[in-house]
Parts: structure tokens; C-alpha cells; sequence
């Protein structure tokens, strides 16, 4: 039971940021949702990745008596989750430029009032 | 303010410590293939050297220093050497990003499988990818802060 | 050297768009004319390339390869049982998408050479783009499902941040806004499905994995998954709302490419639901699923593109009931997968929706090209402020009756041969399926008349341009997608038997794509 609350973390960030993602009205917090879900699927990348008692996957200074592979925990979650940190990084600079840029337009924050594109 | 910077103190410290944290960037980027880190990482460690130094002067004086344009130069840099050292495995070796320098002068050691002690002169063409996507994170992300900062000038609350 | 240059193919044609994508901001500084004519230069090297390696892929087979190999075709490396290396895999389907996305590509960046030509930051416009074409080209290329999540994301990225390109205009930002927050979440779904899958087997290459697949509970979640967020991609209903939106507020050219990119979502999510999931699936009840999709897009698109007033704004929502043909043609195909009668009218119902593909973006790629060549004599798009163009832009006129008579299913035009397939045989799975897909082809002409004789007829009126035509470039480009209308509208049998017909097989094939990737674990 104890190895599965990274999983029950994963349900639950996901559900928060999908709440934020949803029901806020602040572009600010859409973005933070954004954010919240990314973790979520980043969390549980890396935690598919874990073996129980394993080390990490790095051969410089490795302690003697280890048994490769299968004392490791595996690396290939591990560069996956990087590349996706990397695109999210990128995603929230444009989400904020956007934000910058449409706060100069609409002088408001509130997506309610943010309605120039119509039926 | 993003424009004015903060006080004395804080300079004078910012001042001191943004050479270290640019050569602790650069150690993380050139061991990627030994340690934790690589050209991500690393290259994250060097732009907030700089946007250290964008909250301690101001962005107009890092502007002044080095320009919107050289930070973009440098991104386009190391984007670019990516791609040749990628095209430069399929000229010189078999396909599109094999490893050509594995058994050559430049990082191509090969050392003996299981624990080692960490030999910098191993990996083929690991440590120059690592390399240019480092100079590409640098400045890519200098320039996305540099810019926010230059354009909120003037939006105080 | 032709040999050479066929084998290493693959990877050339994603990487020569993305030298010349990061070597654009350098030659800028030089010049702008030096940048235009590398970007050119860029551009026909790769739809050169691009044809030629489409033409062996038809003839000869499906091209694979490896990255980082001693030898392209060696997917399985020495030490290893499986294919643990990035693989590129060219066959039938992904060599026709290949040259469509190229092909409105050149036509848009032809385009753009004079629509964009009072904009700053061009250098930075032409380098998204070739983002966009490496983004485009590296979805139907890649042999493994991480490489479609980064590509997915690649393409996500520079199209939002061309959609917001005219950034003083207030509600281009809001458009690219709507569309990058529904994106990053849609992308954020495919990367918890490739989880998913890649926690069950161990495996991300999708030969290796179709091989292994068994239909658990978990695999269920990750198909539904899937489906979801790449039909919200392509702007099925009820995941549509962006269309609109993003479509009206960009750049002219950037909307072709934009449609273009959508069907490179629409060919990832045909490639999960034939090749990674195949026979295991419950092919029943996920085709109805897609046809359901299907014939709400055609529905809803087409009623709400009637009352609408702005020229783009009624072409997207066409663009989305144009996108419901497609799924209708390949849901057909996909409900006859194991039946008998596949090989006789399934596989039609799959040649009529991949065709419709190839027509839908040339046909609207140069609608949009021409609502904004109205866009750029007049200044606005509201076609209640327009009127009596056609005295003065005669070939825009021109142009426009051509992809209205191709979009509406006229014959001797390109809509019409992709559309008759479909009806065909899609009569034959339910009579009611053809009877909405024609009554949507009739409410399509309706909407196209309106727009022309609100935008072209009438009398010559007062502050509508200079009344001269638009600049040569953007006829050229405009021109070079008309040549194709009418091309494959001539001649649509050799088109169907070479073009489509191994696309086609290629899709249904699944055992075909797993031995070529070098499965059979």
C-alpha cells in the first residue's frame, strides 16, 4: 500500500490542476493549472521508473557488489520526464507572454471579460 | 522595479557570486555523460546566473552589457551545432546522429564496462551535443527573461 | 548518390528544415532578401526531396530508418532483443501526408513573401514556420510514440506563437491563448497515455508494442485517451471550440498551414487506432465512436458556418465539417476491419477519406489563401463591408469560384471524386450515413454562394482597395494550389490506384508495419 501513494499523488494533482484549468477565472491561474497537471504526468513518469531498493543509474563511483542491471533503478523514464520538464518550461514562457500582451489589450485579467471573438 | 535593481549590497554579492554559478553551469553541462545533469540542466544553472544579475541591476544595464542580440546569436549558435554534428554522423559515419568520434582523439575513450571512476575523455559525441544544447538553454532562456523584464517597464503594480 | 541520398532520406528531410530554421536568424541580420531566398531555397530542396523519396516509397516499399545505427535498417541493436533506438519509418500513408504538408508549405511561404511583407520580425515568422514543416514532418514520420508526443508538442508551439504573430491586434492574442492552453492539456493526455502503455510493456516503439498488446483494462484508458486528445487536435466536435478562433485571427497563410498541421494530428490518430491497436481492438464499437465524431463535425460545422459573417471565421467552421468526411471514410473503414466485406467496399470507404485528406487541404488551403488576399486589398474581413470584388481581382475571383466548386463536391473537381467513394460506400453500412453527408454537401454550397455574392458581385464600390490585383507571389502561391484542384480533379483514377490505394493498404496492413519496425519480440 505504501508504494502506491506516488500514484494517488499523480490522481490527485491531476484532478487539481484540471479543476483550476476548468473553473478559474484568472488567466494567471489557468496557466498555474497548466502547470499543476504537468507535474502530475511528470510524477508519474518517474515513478514507473522506481525499483524497489534500486540505485541510481550512473556507473562513475558506483558501489562495488552492485548488481547492473538489475540493481538499478531504470533510466529511460528519467529522460523522458527531462524532455517533457524542457517543453513545459517553453509552453508556460509563451502562456505568459501571452498573458503579458493581452492584459496591454483588454486592461482586465478575467477571462469573462475577454470576449472580443464571438459567436 | 525590474529596471532599477536593488541595493548596494546586493550588487556587490551578485557581482561576486555570478562567476561561480556560470562555471558551476559549465561543469554540469561538460560531465552530463559522467553525472546527474547534461545540457538542460546545466544550461538552467547559467540563465538564472543572468536573471541574478537582471534582479540585482536592472535590465537596462544587462541590456547594455550584452544585448537582446547577442543572447539570440548564441542560441541560434548552439542550435546550429546540433544539427551539423548530427549531419556530420551520417557524412562521416553510417546515419543521422551516430556517434563518429567513439575510438578518435576528442572524447573517445572507451572505458571498461561497470563502475569507473569518471574519465572526462569518454562518450564520442555526447559532450558536444550536451554542449550545444547548454549554449542553446542559456541563451534561450536569458533572453525570454531579459525580454519579459525590458517589457513590463513601467507596469508597476 | 541517388541511392544515397533515398536511404538517408528520412532523417534529411527533418533535418534540412531545421538547419535552415536555425540558421534563418543569422542570415536575417544580413538581409531580408537573403532571407527570403534561403527560405526558398530550403523549401523546394525539401518538397524536391520529399517527392522523390514519395515516389520510392509507392513503388518499391516502406523505407525505415535508424538513428544513431551502423546501418539505417538495423532497428534491433546487437546487445538488445528489441528495438530500443528512434526509428523513422516512411511507408505508403506517411509519404502521402509528407507531401501534403510540404507541398502547402511551399505554397504558403510563397504566399507570405508578399502578404507579410509590411510586418516586422519576419526573420523570426519565416524560422516558426520552418518549425512548423519540421514539427509537421516529424508526426508522420516517427516510428515511436515519445517522438509523436515531442513532435505534437514542436508543432503546438510554433503554430501558437504564429497565430499570435499579428500581436497588436488584441484578439490574435486572445485566439492563440484559447489554443495553446486546450493544446498543452491535449499533448498532456497523450504523454499520460504513452505512460501508460510504456508502464505496461516496457516498450515505446509502436511495432514492438503492437506486437505485445494485449486489450487490458489500462490499454482501454489509454485509447480512449488518445482518441480524445487527438480528435480535440484536428477540431472534431465537441472538442472544436478553438477552431474558429485561432483560424480567424491568424495570418492568412498561417491558417493553410495550420490545416494542414490538424491532419497531421488526424494521421496520428489513425496510426494508433489501425497500427498500434489493430485486430486487438473492439473494432465495433471504436468505429462507431469515429463515425459518431464524424457526423457531428459534418453537422455542426455546416450549420454553424451559415449565419456567420466574417469570411474566415465561416471557412473554419467548414474546415471542421470537411474534418468530419474524413472520419466518416476511415470510421467506415475502421467498423469493416475484420469483417469480409472489408476488401470490397471497406477499403473504398479508407481510399475515399484519405483522398478527401489531400484534396481538403489543397481546396482549403486556397480559400484561406484567397480570404486573405481580400484581407489585404480591403482591410477587413466582414463581409457585410465588402462587395463587388470581382471587378477588380479578377484571378482572386477566379481562384475563389475553383475552391468553392471543389469544396461543395462539383465534378470535374478533386471534392467530388473523394466524396463519391465516400457515399458509396458508406451507403452500404447505413443508408442515413450518405444521406447527412449529402445533405452537408448542399448546405456547403449554400454558405459559398452567400460568400461569394456578399464579397465578389454587385456593383463596384467605393473604398474597396486600390482596384488592382493583389502582388505576383501570392497569385503564385495561390496558383500553385489550383494547378493541384484541378490535377487530381482530372484525373482522379490515377491519383486513387497510385497515391491513395497504397496509402490505404499501408493503414490496414498492421502486420506488414510490425515486421518493417522489427517487432516480434
Amino acid at each position: 500500500m505504501i508504494n502506491n501513494v506516488p500514484f494517488f499523488a499523480v490522481m490527485l494533482l491531476i484532478a487539481i490542476g484540471l479543476y483550476t484549468i476548468l473553473f478559474k477565472r484568472n488567466l494567471i491561474k489557468i496557466a498555474m493549472g497548466i502547470v499543476i497537471v504537468e507535474a502530475g504526468v511528470n510524477l508519474f513518469l518517474i515513478t514507473l521508473g522506481y525499483r524497489e531498493g534500486g540505485l541510481a543509474p550512473i556507473y562513475t563511483h558506483l558501489p562495488s557488489g552492485v548488481e547492473i542491471p538489475g540493481g538499478l533503478v531504470l533510466p529511460v523514464p528519467q529522460a523522458l520526464t527531462l524532455t517533457s520538464i524542457v517543453i513545459g518550461v517553453a509552453i508556460l514562457a509563451l502562456i505568459l507572454s501571452f498573458v503579458v500582451r493581452i492584459y496591454r489589450h483588454y486592461e482586465t485579467l478575467d477571462s469573462r471579460n475577454i470576449r472580443r471573438l464571438k459567436e | 522595479m525590474p529596471d532599477e535593481g536593488l541595493s548596494p549590497v546586493v550588487r556587490v554579492i551578485a557581482a561576486m557570486l555570478f562567476p561561480f554559478i556560470l562555471i558551476f553551469s559549465l561543469y554540469v553541462i561538460l560531465h552530463g555523460h559522467l553525472t546527474p545533469g547534461g545540457g538542460f540542466q546545466g544550461g538552467a544553472i547559467g540563465a538564472s546566473a543572468v536573471v541574478m544579475l537582471i534582479v540585482a541591476y536592472g535590465a537596462r544595464w544587462v541590456e547594455s552589457k550584452a544585448g537582446e542580440e547577442s543572447v539570440s546569436v548564441l542560441e541560434s549558435l548552439g542550435g546550429l551545432m546540433f544539427v551539423v554534428t548530427g549531419l556530420l554522423g551520417f557524412i562521416l559515419a553510417a546515419t543521422f546522429l551516430s556517434n563518429f568520434l567513439v575510438g578518435e582523439a576528442l572524447f573517445g575513450e572507451i572505458p571498461a564496462f561497470g563502475s569507473n571512476p569518471g574519465i572526462l575523455n569518454t562518450g564520442g559525441t555526447l559532450p558536444l551535443l550536451n554542449i550545444a544544447v547548454g549554449l542553446k538553454v542559456i541563451g534561450g532562456l536569458a533572453s525570454v527573461v531579459l525580454i519579459m523584464a525590458l517589457g513590463s517597464r513601467g507596469e508597476a503594480a | 548518390m541517388m541511392d544515397w541520398l533515398l536511404t538517408h532520406a528520412p532523417a534529411l528531410l527533418i533535418a534540412l528544415p531545421l538547419l535552415g530554421a536555425f540558421l534563418t536568424p543569422l542570415i536575417d541580420r544580413i538581409s531580408g532578401k537573403a532571407r527570403s531566398a534561403f527560405v526558398l531555397v530550403v523549401l523546394a530542396a525539401t518538397q524536391l526531396l520529399m517527392m522523390a523519396l514519395a515516389w520510392d516509397v509507392f513503388t518499391q516499399g516502406a523505407h525505415i530508418y535508424t538513428m544513431g545505427a551502423a546501418d539505417p535498417t538495423a532497428t534491433v541493436p546487437a546487445q538488445a532483443a528489441v528495438p530500443v533506438r528512434i526509428v523513422l519509418q516512411v511507408d505508403g500513408m506517411g509519404a502521402f501526408m509528407g507531401l501534403i504538408s510540404v507541398t502547402v508549405s511551399l505554397a504558403a511561404a510563397v504566399y507570405s513573401l508578399a502578404f507579410m511583407h509590411r510586418e516586422s520580425g519576419q526573420g523570426r515568422f519565416y524560422t516558426l514556420l520552418l518549425l512548423m514543416v519540421v514539427g509537421m514532418l516529424g508526426m508522420e514520420f516517427t516510428g515511436d510514440l515519445f517522438n509523436l508526443f515531442v513532435f505534437l508538442e514542436v508543432l503546438s508551439i510554433a503554430s501558437a506563437a504564429l497565430i499570435a504573430f499579428r500581436f497588436y491586434h488584441g484578439d490574435a492574442v486572445e485566439g492563440a491563448f484559447k489554443y495553446i492552453v486546450i493544446s498543452s492539456l491535449g499533448a498532456l493526455m497523450v504523454l499520460l497515455a504513452v505512460a501508460l502503455l510504456y508502464g505496461q510493456y516496457n516498450l515505446l516503439n509502436m511495432g514492438a508494442l503492437a506486437s505485445v498488446l494485449e486489450y487490458t483494462y489500462l490499454d482501454k484508458v489509454a485509447l480512449g485517451l488518445l482518441i480524445a486528445a487527438f480528435a480535440m487536435k484536428c477540431g472534431a466536435v465537441p472538442m472544436h471550440m478553438w477552431t474558429p478562433d485561432a483560424y480567424t485571427v491568424a495570418p492568412a497563410s498561417i491558417t493553410a498551414m495550420l490545416v494542414a498541421a490538424s491532419q497531421a494530428s488526424l494521421y496520428a490518430l489513425f496510426r494508433i487506432c489501425f497500427s498500434l491497436y489493430g485486430f486487438t481492438l473492439d473494432l465495433t464499437t471504436v468505429g462507431i465512436i469515429i463515425i459518431a465524431l464524424g457526423l457531428l463535425s459534418m453537422f455542426i460545422g455546416v450549420t454553424m458556418a451559415l449565419p456567420q459573417k466574417d469570411i474566415k471565421r465561416l471557412m473554419s467552421y467548414h474546415a471542421i465539417s470537411q474534418t468530419g468526411y474524413m472520419l466518416l471514410g476511415v470510421g467506415v473503414g475502421l467498423y469493416l476491419l475484420a469483417h469480409a466485406d472489408f476488401d470490397t467496399y471497406g477499403i473504398r470507404a479508407m481510399e475515399g477519406g484519405i483522398f478527401h485528406i489531400i484534396n481538403h487541404a489543397l481546396y482549403k488551403g486556397l480559400l484561406f489563401l484567397t480570404a486573405g488576399a481580400i484581407f489585404y486589398k480591403v482591410g477587413t474581413r466582414n463581409l457585410d463591408e465588402m462587395g463587388g470584388l470581382a471587378h477588380s481581382m479578377k484571378y482572386t475571383t477566379v481562384f475563389f469560384i475553383i475552391g468553392a466548386l471543389a469544396i461543395a463536391g462539383i465534378p470535374p473537381l478533386n471534392g467530388f471524386a473523394s466524396k463519391l467513394l465516400i457515399y458509396e460506400s458508406a451507403y452500404r453500412v447505413s443508408p442515413i450515413l450518405s444521406i447527412v453527408a449529402m445533405l452537408v454537401s448542399i448546405l456547403t454550397l449554400a454558405s459559398f454562394v452567400k460568400v461569394f455574392h456578399s464579397a465578389f458581385m454587385g456593383p463596384r464600390l467605393e473604398g474597396m482597395g486600390d482596384g488592382r490585383e493583389v502582388p505576383r507571389s501570392m497569385l503564385v502561391g495561390m496558383g500553385l494550389l489550383t494547378a493541384g484542384i484541378i490535377l487530381f480533379g482530372l484525373f482522379p483514377d490515377w491519383v486513387v490506384s497510385n497515391l491513395v490505394h497504397p496509402a490505404a493498404q499501408a493503414l490496414a496492413d498492421q502486420a506488414a508495419y510490425i515486421a518493417a519496425l522489427g517487432g516480434g519480440v
